[in-house]
């Protein structure tokens, strides 16, 4: 049994016809083609799929695509140019890139919603995302050279 | 980075089928009947496959793997069934209504039991199993291969010995996590093509079994690999791909799609080998070791795979890099029914390295020894013999002394091995050295080809796949290198096709760059050769009056003379319209020389062309009340040869410390008594995430190796070898207590401290 959902995906009026049971990240990737929100674990535990949700990271895995009709989407698609983008590329933060658009989506959040963000609230925030390659130290070069925050806080 | 990067399961096709694989609850039952009736009738269902219909054992040392179980099975998430559907989810909905029956069978749930006298038999065929390679399988037992190492005398080294230190090692198998599960889309066209699309770091390997496997002439294979994500050495396996295979054929042929849950992944697909090992090593009172008696029991859990080579490797190296004049070593590779097991980074090394220096450590101790200049007495170097009695040279060996002193200053070693920070919290210091060699087919080869666009710059081609480790950005830095030209001039193919690309063994063992790097730079000199040819007839010369540089060829007597590489690299034309020369295409192979196979009495023979060495250290903040703590540096020096490209290969090191330290700190399968395995999902199966890795200090000591492209030596994945006995070493001696087993998770150190018996397990 299908139904229609109206929502807007990187600033464009979209219209799916979707199961109840599908994902967010099932119908980015199989209806619109947005395939840079990555399957990791479909539990919620890796964030290799996070995208916004009104400008809120969110684990598509994790969010029915009824839960999203009206409101807004932002993928990795959606971004341009960013200062977090430049940083990831800048600082080496990614090596087979599979993680790297949940992780910058998750960044790109954090620099808006908390561009003064502490060690702790840094640290809480991108320990919902795992990489596998990295030792993250560049990770967190990245997104130090993108928050206001300048010290290089508690944590290694 | 901008969402662009296109990996296996992000493509579609038109009339693309999912398939969906239906894995087995028991780690070790009878397989008494399947009923597909219900399961046929569901919705969207096009076909399903179980192991009856494709009979065939598989496994590229020992084929004792079928395709989809047959008859029983041997390991918790052994893949039973596929079932092929028009949507992912109507496959998923049709594996549930599969109706299987069990009879279900005593479990071996440990190494130590599968060694037993009398023991229940993974495999009761062994001695019948075709062997690809030569092993030694043991009847009536769980062995499947069995490496001796005898080198001088081990009598005569204990009599030397004045004091010696004995102790058991284990760590359960575990995963490599790769971020991307592996994920396949295989086709059979009416004209009899295969076309397969997979997550692999050996497409090469997947059309060779493909071909053997299902009898098809391998012309009409071709595999595909674009980016891969992430790869550990777990997706060299060749194991999706078949049933993949096996679902499109079924389905008359029309692409499939088959993708690993997580679950699947971790506990169905191969992941890290365990180990049981006890290590005895003697030294005289001032320091000097005398002998080494070493076993390991690699638990390589239902079926073979890599783990007899990496049984194999262990034995050979079995000593890390000291000078022992007597070594005895039994390597097992034994069958248990826990998930089985195949490469992982580091190849059988941060499996030996974590008992071997444990055992140092316990040594040095013993013999009232700073661990480090214990350690320095005993470095092997060029002129000595490694247990397989190769004779190193300046070339095939590093530096580990000067390794182990640069540790030793970037950790601060002099300080103290262990600094009190209040009255519980301590500091402690804790290191490791290590040594690898890679272990090829004598025979692995690779090649290179070189074209010349019109512009005049150049599209390399190879058999390599990027999985993260930037090969292929270090390829095309060593071909710019060699013909003086900016790298944004040579274009990389990312994806591998191996019907246009040019074989590559596999992309493993660090070997890309040694390997692929040698081919890269013969067939810049074949297309040199080629473009100097031409050159002379339009500079009126001869070709040896010529070179190559900076996009032109030159007159060497006088460089003002030239005339452009993009003007003779598709031949050139003279005013008049007359044209000579042609399309220039640069030809470089490589492959392995001098390697031998192994004598099986001794261990004697030359495994391997080159050993990286390092040396390496951990610090660690330590609650002496709660036995937690915190990771605070991570040292590492190679001995890189060459370092090429300095980022790439700091990020590869410390990739590969944070793995090691993941590894060591908590990853591990728990297995209840009945050989499930616990920790199937990232919500249980932990890995180290931001802000809980250390400061990584990271160096490298340059001794050239003359045969490497620029003396370069592999180092994409030692990072990890020494991560977890550096751990383990700087967390005994904080506890004061030895810790030899992983994960070092706090109750097991609690449990230590207690002097509790803890279950090896």
């Amino acid at each position: 049994m299908k139904k229609t959902i109206d929502f807007t995906v990187n600033n464009e009026q979209k219209s799916v016809q979707i199961r109840s049971a599908d994902t967010l990240l099932i119908t980015l990737r199989e209806q619109l083609g947005l395939t840079g929100a990555k399957p990791g674990c479909e539990n919620g535990d890796c964030g290799a799929c996070t995208v916004l949700v009104d400008d809120q990271p969110m684990k598509s895995c994790l969010m029915l695509t009824a839960e999203t009709a009206n409101r807004s989407i932002t993928t990795i698609e959606g971004l341009h140019d960013t200062p977090i983008q430049k940083a990831f590329l800048e600082h080496w933060g990614f090596q087979c890139g599979y993680c790297t658009s949940g992780f910058i989506m998750n960044c790109h959040a954090l620099a808006n919603i908390h561009p003064d963000a502490n060690a702790y609230e840094i640290e809480n925030w991108l320990q919902s995302n795992i990489c596998r390659c990295t030792g993250y130290e560049e990770i967190k070069e990245a997104i130090m050279s993108v928050l206001k925050t300048k010290e290089a806080g508690t944590s290694g | 980075m901008t969402g662009a990067a296109k990996y296996t399961a992000d493509f579609t096709a038109p009339g693309l089928l999912h398939a969906s694989l239906l894995t087995s609850p028991h780690a070790h039952a009878k397989i008494k009947s399947i009923d597909l009736s219900e399961a046929e009738k569901c919705p969207g269902v096009r076909a399903i496959v179980i192991g009856q219909d494709i009979p065939v054992l598989t496994g590229t040392t020992v084929e004792d793997r079928p395709i989809l179980a047959l008859n029983k099975v041997r390991y918790f998430g052994e893949p039973i069934a596929v079932v092929v559907a028009d949507s992912e989810h109507e496959a998923q909905s049709a594996c549930q209504q599969i109706n299987v029956t069990y009879e279900l069978y005593p479990v071996v749930n440990s190494v130590h039991q599968a060694l037993e006298s009398k023991p229940i038999l993974v495999h009761e065929q062994l001695m019948n199993y075709t062997q690809v390679q030569k092993i030694q399988p043991e009847a009536n037992s769980n062995i499947a291969n069995q490496i001796k190492v005898r080198k001088g005398d081990i009598d005569v080294g204990r009599d030397q010995s004045e004091v010696t230190m004995t102790a058991d090692f284990s760590f359960p198998p575990s995963d490599h996590a790769a971020m991307e599960t592996r994920s396949v889309r295989a086709e059979l066209l009416p004209n009899g093509e295969v076309h397969i699309h997979t997550s692999s770091q050996g497409p090469f390997m997947v059309k060779e079994l493909i071909s053997r496997y299902f009898l098809i002439d391998e012309d009409k294979v071709t595999v595909h690999t674009p980016l891969v994500g992430g790869g550990f050495g777990g997706k060299a396996a060749v194991q999706l791909e078949l049933i993949a295979f096996a679902a499109s054929r079924a389905a008359g042929g029309k692409i499939v799609k088959l993708s690993n849950t997580r679950e699947t992944d971790i506990t169905g697909s191969p992941g890290h080998i365990g180990l049981e090992a006890n290590v005895k090593l003697g030294a005289t009172k001032g320091g000097k070791l005398t002998f080494a008696e070493i076993h390991y029991n690699f638990n390589a859990g239902a079926y073979v795979d890599e783990g007899s080579d990496i049984t194999e490797i262990a034995g050979l190296n079995c000593t890390g890099p000291y000078k022992i004049d007597h070594v005895w070593c039994n390597s097992l590779c034994v069958y248990t029914n826990h998930p089985y097991a195949t490469s992982f980074r580091g190849y059988g090394h941060g499996e030996l390295t974590f008992p071997i220096e444990r055992a140092m450590d316990l040594l040095a101790e013993k013999l009232r020894i700073d661990p480090i200049a214990f350690r320095l007495k005993n470095t092997i170097k060029p002129g000595d013999t490694t247990p397989s009695q190769t004779k190193l040279t300046k070339s095939n060996i590093g530096n580990v002394a000067k390794c182990l002193e640069r540790v030793k200053t970037l950790i601060n070693w002099d300080e103290g091995q262990t600094v009190n920070l209040s009255d519980r919290l301590i500091r402690t210091k804790g290191i490791s050295c290590f040594w690898k060699s890679s272990i090829t087919p004598t025979d692995a080869t690779s090649g290179a080809i070189l074209t010349f666009n019109k512009d005049g710059s150049i599209n390399l081609s190879c058999g390599v796949v990027e999985i993260g480790q930037g090969t292929k950005t270090v390829l095309a830095q060593i071909l710019a290198e060699r013909l003086k030209i900016h790298e944004s001039k040579i274009h990389v193919m990312m994806d591998v096709d191996t019907q246009t690309n040019p074989q590559h063994w596999k992309t493993v063992a660090s070997s890309s760059v040694y390997m692929v790097g040698n081919a890269v730079l013969r067939a810049a000199e074949d297309a040199i050769q080629q473009l100097c040819q031409t050159a002379s007839i339009v500079l009126r010369c001869e070709p040896g009056d010529v070179d190559v540089a900076e996009a032109r060829a030159f007159l060497i007597s006088n460089p003002d003379k030239y005339v452009s590489v993009k003007d003779i690299a598709n031949g050139y034309k003279y005013t008049n319209g007359n044209s000579i020369g042609g399309t220039v295409i640069g030809r470089g192979n490589f492959i392995m020389k001098h390697l031998t196979s192994i004598d099986k009495e001794t261990g004697k023979g030359t495994p391997a062309s080159d050993w990286t060495v390092g040396a390496q250290a951990v610090e660690v903040e330590f609650d002496t009340k709660s036995y937690n703590y915190k990771l605070i540096h991570a040292v590492s020096v190679l001995d890189a040869g060459k370092v090429l490209h300095p980022k790439s290969a700091r990020g590869q090191v410390t990739g590969a410390m944070s793995m090691g330290l993941s590894w060591a700190t908590r990853e591990g399968f728990s297995f209840d008594k009945n050989g499930i395995v616990l920790d199937n999902q990232f919500r249980t199966y932990k890995m180290l995430r931001y802000g809980e890795n250390p400061t990584y200090l990271v160096d490298f000591i340059e001794t050239p190796q003359i045969d490497a492209p620029y003396g370069a030596r592999g180092l994409g994945e030692h990072g990890i070898i020494g991560m977890p006995a550096a751990l383990a070493n700087s967390l005994s001696t904080a506890a004061g207590v030895p810790l030899n087993q992983l994960p070092l998770v706090p109750e097991y150190i609690w449990e230590q401290k207690r002097g509790e018996a803890s279950d090896s397990n």
